[in-house]
Formats: C-alpha cells, structure tokens, sequence
C-alpha cells in the first residue's frame, strides 16, 4: 500500500556533492520534471571554477538549488528544506544554509575516516549530534546503487556513478513525481552506450522503490501544480533564453546573425548554443581573443549583418576600443556581457552585477551606449531582442548585462509566438541622400533620421554609396575627416543625443504598490528583480507597505525616473556590487537613493531584502 | 553530398564590371578627399600603383573594401573611392574577417603598417593567415613608427638610433614574411614601393589568390626613417642585391646564386663557386615552407645583402571564410531552406513542453 501523502505548498531541495558526482545533471532533471508537472519554479546551480578539484575537498562541491511550488516563484529559495549531501563536504559546506528542522538526506558510505578527514572531521557529523535539529535519512546510497546494479556486467566504479540517478530516484518518490521524463532523457543521452543506458535507468528505479519499501520516509510530499496563464511552457536558462533571443531578432530584422566572441565563464554556452543553429543562418566564429571577436562583430555588422558578442567582464575590458570604434562609426552591435565576480578573473562562476558602471564608462573620450539588462533567465529572451532593436534603430552599441545568476538559472517559460514578436525590419539605404560640393547627388554617411538620429545603414555592394568611416572625429553630415573645434562639439553632442532619444521608445519605468499608500520605494536593476519581489511579497505580509520597481533600462534610464523617485520618502536599491546603480541614480536625479549591497557570488535572499524593508518602513515618522 | 568544388580565384564571388559598360579607370577610384602624407613619402607611390591597378581588376567598386588600422599607411582607405573602414590600431584583421566572412561578394583589402601588424595587431595577423581568410593583407613596412613621431618598430633594425632608442634599439627585429610563413600563410610576397610594375604583377597575384595573402611592401618614411632601402633603388646595387622570385626559374641576382647550404639554409654565393645540383629553383606551390622560409631568412641579418623579391609562395588551401559559409548553407539546405516562423516556433518550444489552459 502506498504511503500518506502530505500536501507542500512550496519547497526548496539542495543537492550537493562532489562536482564529479553529477549534481548538476540531477538538479537539472529534477527541474525538468518539476516543470513538466506543472509547478512554477526557480533553480540556482552554484559550482566551483575547476573542472575537477581534488575529490571530496570543500573546493570540489557543487550544488543545485531548486524551489518549486504551486503558486508564482521569484527565487531559488532562501533556504533549502531538505539538503542531500553526496559526501562529507558537501555536507559541511551546506549545513550553515540549513535552518532547523530541514531534512538531511546524506549517503553514509561516503561518510568514512578518509573523507571525513579531507574535510576536518574528527568524528563523524552522523554520530556527534551536529545533526541534532535537523531530520536525518543517512542512507548508504552508493552501496545499495551497486546491489540494485549486481546483475548489470559494470565496473564498480561504473555502477557507483549512476547513484546520482538513485538519488534522484528516491526524491522523486519523495516529491511523488513520476520518473517517465527522466526515464526518456536518460534513453536520449545514452543511446551509443547500451549497458550505462540499462544500469542508469536500473538506478532512478530502483532509488524510486527504495523510497516506498524502507521504512525510512513515513510519507511522501506532494506539491499541486501552479496556475499559470494559458500557453505553452518549457523550461529555459538564461543563457539558453538570450541565445535564442538573438536569433529570434535576426530572424525579425532579416538580418543574418554573425558572432564573433571568445569563450569565458559564464557566456560560454551562448557560444555554444549559436553555434548549433546554423540552420537558421547563424554565423559563430571563435576568434582568437575578445578583440578580435567584437571586431569581427562590427566587421559583419558594416557587411550588413547583425554583428553580436558575448563575453563576461574581463572580455569586455578587452573590447572597450572597438567598443568607442563602434560608437564612432555608428554601427549596430551587441555587446553581451554575462557578469561575474570580479575585478581581475574574481570568480568565474559566480554573480555579481558590478560591471555596469564599466558598461556606462569603461572607455576612452565621452562614448556612450545604451544598456539593458534582463531581469529573469526568462526575460533574457525579451531582452536579448530588446538589444536587438536598439542596435539595429539606432545604429549603435548596445551592452546586454546578464549575470551568472541568470545564465545558469532556469524557470517555466510560455514561449511566445513567433509573430507577437517585435518586428524588426531593417532598410538599408541604397540612394544618396544629399548633394555635394558638385551639385550632384551625393551620400552623405552622417546625415541622420530626424527622429532616432539615427545614420544611414549602406553596405558595401551598393553602388554609388561608396564611402570611408572610421574613428577619427567626422565632419557632421559628410562624415570627412574634421579636426574643427566646433564640429566635435556638435559629433559629441548627437552622439550622446541619440543614446538619450532611446527613451522616446521604451516603456516607462512601472510602479508596483498593491497597498497604493507606499512611503518606501525599493528600486532594482538585472537579476535582483525575483528577491525584490519576493521581499515586498514577504514584507506586505506582516503589513509593511513598500513599492518596487525594476530598471531593465541603465542607459538611458525611463523618462519618469526622476518623478517615481522623488515620490517616496526613503528609496533604496538593492545591488550586488557597492552601490553602482544607486550613484548613477544620486547623481542624475539628486535623489538620496540608499544603497543595500552584497558581493558574495550569490543572489539576494527574499527574506534579507524583507527585513531591509520593514526595517526602512518602521523608521518612517508618523505622516505629518 | 560531395564537398562544393573550391572556388578558383580571390574574386570568384565578386561582380565584375559588366562587358560593354564603360570600364573605370584611375579617376574612379580617386576619393575627393585630400592626401595628407608627408611629401616623398613612399605611401604616394603605393596609392597611385593602387589606384592604376583597380582599374585593371575590373572589379565593380563598390564591391571592394579597403580597411586600415591606425597609422600613416593606415589612412590609406580615404584616399580610394571605395568602401572603407579605418578602424584601431593593429585590429583590422579582425574586422576584415568578420567583413569577408559575411560577404563573399567583396574584395576585401587591409592596410597595415610594422607597427600596426607586428607590435600590437600582431595575433591578429598570424591568426587570419593561419585561418587563411580570403582577406589581402599589404604590410607598408618602413621599419619604423611614422604617426607617432619615429619610434623604433618591430621592423627595426638592431641599433637602430630614434627618439626612443638614443643608444639604439635592442630588440631582434622581424621579418615579415618569415612571421607569415610560419603562421601558415597561403600566399606570402614582397615587393617595393618605388618599382610601381613589380607592385602591381604582386597585388594581381594577390587578387587572384583565393585565400589570405600576405604582401610585404619596403616603404620609405622619408622623415623618420629616410633611406632605408636606398641600396635597394639604386639600380646598379639592385641588381647585386635583389634576388627575383620567379617560379620555376633559378634563384639569381646579377653572377651570384641562391644555393642549398648543408644546414639547410639557402646562401647565396657567386655562380662560379655554386655546385649545380644545389643552385636553387624557386617553387611557389611546393607544400612544405621550408624553401620558402630559409628565402625569407636571407634579409634577417638587416644588410639588405641579399634581397628576395616577389611571391616566396602560394598554396592552395580551403578558405576559412568558404568554409564557415559552407557550413552554414549545409545547415540551411539541410533544414529545408532558410529558416520559416514555423521553423524558429520550433526551435523556440524545444521538445519538453506542457500546456496550461486552453
Ligand atoms: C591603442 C593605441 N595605441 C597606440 C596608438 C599610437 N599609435 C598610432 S600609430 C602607431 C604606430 C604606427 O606604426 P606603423 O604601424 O608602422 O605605421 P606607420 O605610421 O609607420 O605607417 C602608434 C603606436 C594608437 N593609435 N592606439
Ligand atoms: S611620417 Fe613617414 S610614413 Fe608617415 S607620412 Fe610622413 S613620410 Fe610617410
Ligand atoms: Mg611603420
């Protein structure tokens, strides 16, 4: 007979382990078949720089944080409720996550004198009371993974490996969620290798059998689906969503997508992904460092094609001249800055949002360029289009600024029709557009749109449009070269003119207060939206009244920024760097926008920004 | 499906004059634009080369791209009525890969100098002629820095005295075409400013190479660097010193020979003493560099003694522009044909969706 259910309305599952364990893998399936049952949810993966640290150290630990629910979810979860810890340290560096009372879930034949003493063990944590307050499954996974696997003819190093698919076996008899997907996952990735294909799927079952037979687990949890609007759904990674939101603009604009980048964490798979489209007539050429890849970009993008880079912050120090060319010549270009950890190399696979200032003014002479920064792995794709259309408008280089955070992350996404997407349709000019000193028809490269400022986009191959552009200062107009005091002047100001005209088509920033009497405002930019939102969430809760609101746009900022700010007595921006964001805000508008901060490599919790709130909202006076 | 069948020609792609219109001549590919370079400069005698060779090309103009780094020869682009991009310093290879890359209709020239394509643009220029991008690369090399005032360059010769170099310059210099041969160049040649035929018999077989190719051109700076290959324009010297490379025929300069030296480098000793079955004959296509290479190593002592001039080699090789397209149309065939909203719907829902509603 099966055993009790007991209804969930959320919960947050940790897997951790050794990073050659597989948890990554694991936490991605458990996902996939979260949201293939209809939950809402939001992932955090959170692995070490090295492919592979010495085995069973603090160093080597990777882990995989999902929140699943049956209602709306902004985060990965602030804490985990239940921690499976593959080996000692996995165990050890996790445990100062857990609050009282989560279940652990740990594989006690990892638990030995050797590993615990990697990890600076004297006695094991199983038998010493450490695990006190928590609920402890010390299960000896890997030993049973072999049993389960005895008639299978593998190595036993083979056979221990698929423990990872026991795990996930028995959380998934936890969380009753059926093992089908996985199941035709795990036929897909090991079609060429028949007896691992056999032994993995030996595994998730038997780990799904474990579950009902041991006397272990009293009762399973479930956790209802989550009501969404109409659509179709699947789950996506930042990295995944911005790939396929460039490739969506191109194929808007009619453009031919051309790539140019350099691999570094975390921007790698965008490389990856776009370099498997080819059938829709994507370009990607790995070029020989981060210069050559934005000038391959910029390259292609004079040819008439949509010219994209992708990099993260030490790339984009490297791509800052071509960047100021770019600005110079007037040329479309996405510039795609996946942040990390920084200054220096910093920390490869960890976010942190503090190269916007170096997005705004990382370059030589007075070079502005538009920003946008997507505020969910979802909204990555909406973004990436977004930059798109600026660039390709506007004519110049527009800086997307992703995070580590988004990248990796993942939640449901209704996926859009492809003709509710914008449209892009580009014109290149193909006539002169002027007279010259002759009388006679000529083109002049820098006359502009009236409107955008925009100058004329006339590729190479059109005939009687030859010219020469480079970065030495232009004439207005004719584009020739000018050293005139008074023309810099003027190139200078339209520059800067055009870049701040980008606000005449986005939408204004939007006001979030349910309780309409807001004194608090708590404003955000990228990948702070999901805990700004769950704070207000959390905060409105115990009656504490705040309005939020999220730039998407860093340059330039919506034109009511200025009024939404002076409307709340105290205004305070979360951002995970020292204040970035916040000056640039002090400084446009003389508001005095308080600046929370972290650095730590990891997103804020929900339950941190909170207390911020109610803190700010107590410290108001009476209304007077 | 076979392999497409490797075009033949630099120009394959690239729409030609129609027959019967009237052909362009030097004027054409004149911009309005007023030169700036320092009078004598040897920059004037490669631009006008340039400018009668266009013509001959019989390309349409604006199918063709002249693009630049920083530097006096850098300015070249703005003196030809063509498409032109004057980008940064030592990058533009970079922008003419990814030029070439997307268009194969064009003809795409870049412009450098020794400081732009040696000092810092030099991974940039190893990295395009290794992956041979159907790009034409001509290196003014005038052994110095020209814009920024005559600093040394990595051209210079050892000793070499200059604003930065008071007691002379230390660095072992390059030479050019021994950087392009060992970056796996396709087509690597040297020529020089002043022999406006021999110039223009170069940038022909450049243009006909479908591939990157490499051409060196001795360029004076008669302010910076004033006479550095003087023994070079002096005709009865040249003709000691110049040694011209003509495949198929003997390696030669005046009564002297290039010959095969026991520890395979090429010297070049009178005729007189020359063992006949070592004398060299110069092979343009042979596979393997290194006949091509101990050529190139002759001017490395900096004398100027002996001085090979003209194609030291062009190979045939898949171009990496060909190919990054070829896999792309492969991908796009195989698909169906260019991508429909149905296709990018497809692409967009992957295979693990779940409806909701509806
Ligand atoms: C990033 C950068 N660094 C330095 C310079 C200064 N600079 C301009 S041209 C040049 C050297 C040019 O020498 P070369 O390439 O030999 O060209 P030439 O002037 O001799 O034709 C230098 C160092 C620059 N423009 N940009
Ligand atoms: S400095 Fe030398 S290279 Fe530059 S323009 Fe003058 S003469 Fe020519
Ligand atoms: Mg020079």
């Amino acid at each position: 007979m099966s055993k009790p259910v007991q209804q969930l309305e959320r919960v947050v599952i940790r897997f951790a382990g050794d990073s050659g364990d597989g948890m990554q893998l694991t936490g991605d399936r458990f996902t996939s078949d979260a949201a293939f049952h209809g939950n809402d949810l939001s992932t955090l993966p959170d692995f070490p720089a090295e492919i592979r640290a010495p085995q069973g150290t603090i160093h080597g630990v990777s882990s995989f944080q999902l929140h699943i629910a049956d209602h709306d979810v902004l985060t990965p979860g602030d804490a985990p409720d239940v921690l499976v810890a593959m080996n000692p340290a996995a165990l050890k560096s996790n445990l100062g996550d857990l609050p009282r009372g989560a279940t652990v879930i740990v594989d006690t034949d990892e638990f030995n004198r050797r590993n615990l003493a990697k990890v600076g063990y004297a006695v094991s944590p199983l038998d010493d009371g450490t695990l006190e307050s928590y609920h402890v499954h010390a299960l000896p996974l890997t030993s049973i993974t072999v049993q389960a696997l005895a008639e299978h003819d593998l190595s036993r190093k083979d056979k221990e490996r698929a423990k990872n698919m026991f795990a996930l076996g028995l959380l998934s008899w936890l969380y009753t969620r059926p093992i089908s997907t996985t199941e035709r996952f795990i036929v897909a990735k090991f079609a060429r290798k028949p007896d691992l294909l056999a032994a993995n799927i030996a595994a998730l079952r038997a780990g799904f059998n474990y579950g009902e037979t041991t006397e272990d687990f009293a009762h399973t949890y479930a956790v209802l689906a989550a009501p969404m609007p109409t659509g179709t759904y699947r789950n996506i990674t930042g990295n995944v969503a911005l790939s396929y939101g460039l490739v969506a603009a191109a194929h808007r604009a009619g453009l031919r997508l051309v790539l140019g980048t350099y691999p570094i964490t975390p921007a790698s798979d965008i490389l990856h992904v776009l370099s498997g489209l080819k059938r829709f007539g994507v370009t990607t050429l790995q070029a020989e460092d981060e210069i050559a890849g934005v000038g391959i970009a910029i390259g292609a993008s004079f040819g008439g094609a949509l010219g994209v880079t992708t990099t993260s912050g030490p790339g984009l120090a490297l791509k800052a001249e071509a960047i100021g060319l770019a600005v110079s010549l007037e040329l479309p270009l996405v510039v795609v800055n996946v942040q990390r950890g920084g200054p220096s190399t910093g920390l490869p696979t960890k976010t942190e949002q503090a190269d916007l200032l170096q997005a705004l003014f990382g370059r030589n002479g007075e070079s502005p360029v538009a920003v946008v920064a997507p505020q969910s792995p979802t909204d990555c794709f909406d973004a990436a289009i977004e930059a798109c259309r600026i660039a390709t408008a506007y004519r110049t280089p527009v800086i997307l600024l992703s995070d580590g955070y988004l990248a990796n992350g993942s939640e449901p996404w209704n996926v859009p029709g492809v003709a509710d997407l914008p449209d892009l349709t580009v014109t290149f000019t193909t006539e002169p557009n002027g007279i010259g000193d002759d009388g006679k028809p000529a083109f002049h490269p820098y006359a502009r749109d009236p409107q955008t400022l925009a100058r004329p986009w006339a590729i190479p191959g059109t005939p009687g449009l030859e010219h020469r552009i480079g970065g030495i200062e232009k004439a207005d107009i004719t584009g020739n070269i000018s050293y005139d005091p008074d023309n810099h002047e003027r190139m200078t100001a339209l520059r800067a003119e055009k870049i701040a005209r980008i606000a005449d088509t986005i939408p204004e920033l939007a006001i979030d207060d349910p309780d309409g009497d807001a004194r608090v405002l708590m404003i955000g930019w990228g990948s702070t939206y999901g805990p700004i939102r769950q704070a207000a969430r959390t905060a409105r809760l115990t009656g504490h009244h705040v309005a939020v609101a999220h730039l998407r746009h860093l340059n330039p900022f919506p034109r009511n920024t200025a009024e939404v700010l002076r409307r709340y007595e105290r205004v305070i921006m979360p951002e995970m760097n020292l204040g970035q964001c916040a000056m640039l805000l002090r400084a446009a508008y003389l508001v005095d926008v308080q600046s929370y901060t972290a650095v730590r490599g990891l997103p804020f919790k929900g339950s941190e920004l909170a207390d911020i709130i109610r803190t700010a909202v107590e410290g108001l006076g009476a209304v007077t | 499906m076979g392999m497409p069948t490797m075009p033949s020609s630099g120009v394959a792609f690239v729409p030609r004059v129609t027959e019967g219109a009237t052909a362009l001549g030097r004027k054409d590919f004149t911009s309005d634009q007023d030169v700036r370079w320092c009078p004598g400069c040897g920059d004037y005698a490669i631009l006008a080369a340039m400018q009668g060779f266009l013509p001959e090309l019989g390309l349409r103009r604006e199918n063709i791209v002249f693009i630049s780094g920083i530097g006096c020869s850098s300015r070249f682009p703005y003196y030809l009525d063509t498409y032109g991009l004057h980008s940064i310093h030592g990058r533009a290879p970079t922008f003419a890969t990814g030029l070439a890359t997307a268009r194969e209709d064009l003809s795409v020239w870049v412009v450098t100098g020794d400081g732009d394509s040696l000092s810092i643009g030099g991974n940039h220029l190893i990295h395009a002629l290794r992956r041979n991008v159907n790009i034409k690369i001509l290196l003014f090399n005038n052994e110095i820095y020209g814009l920024t005032k005559g600093q040394y360059s990595p051209t210079s010769r050892t000793g070499t005295v200059t604003k930065s170099s008071p007691l002379g310059s230390l660095d072992t210099p390059f030479t050019p075409v021994s950087v392009a041969l060992g970056a796996e160049a396709t087509f690597v040649a040297r020529t020089m400013d002043s022999d406006r035929k021999h110039l223009t018999e170069v940038l022909h077989a450049a243009a006909r190479h479908r591939g990157a190719a490499l051409v060196e051109i001795y360029q004076n700076c008669p302010i910076f660097n004033d006479g550095a290959f003087d023994v070079l324009k002096d005709r009865e010297q040249a003709a000691a010193r110049i040694l011209w490379l003509k495949d198929g025929q003997e390696v030669s300069a005046g009564d002297q020979v290039a010959v095969r030296a026991d520890d395979g480098s090429i010297q070049v000793v009178p005729r007189a003493t020359a063992s006949p079955t070592r004398i060299v004959t110069h092979s343009v296509d042979t596979e393997h560099p290194s006949s091509a290479f101990a050529l190139s190593r002759l001017t490395s002592d900096g004398t100027l003694a002996h001085v090979p001039m003209g194609v030291f080699r062009q190979i045939s090789r898949p171009t990496y522009d060909d190919s990054v397209r070829g896999q792309v149309a492969a991908a796009v065939d195989g698909g169906g044909g260019t991508a429909t909203d149905a296709d990018l719907a497809a692409l967009l829902a992957g295979r693990d969706t779940w409806t909701v509603g509806g």
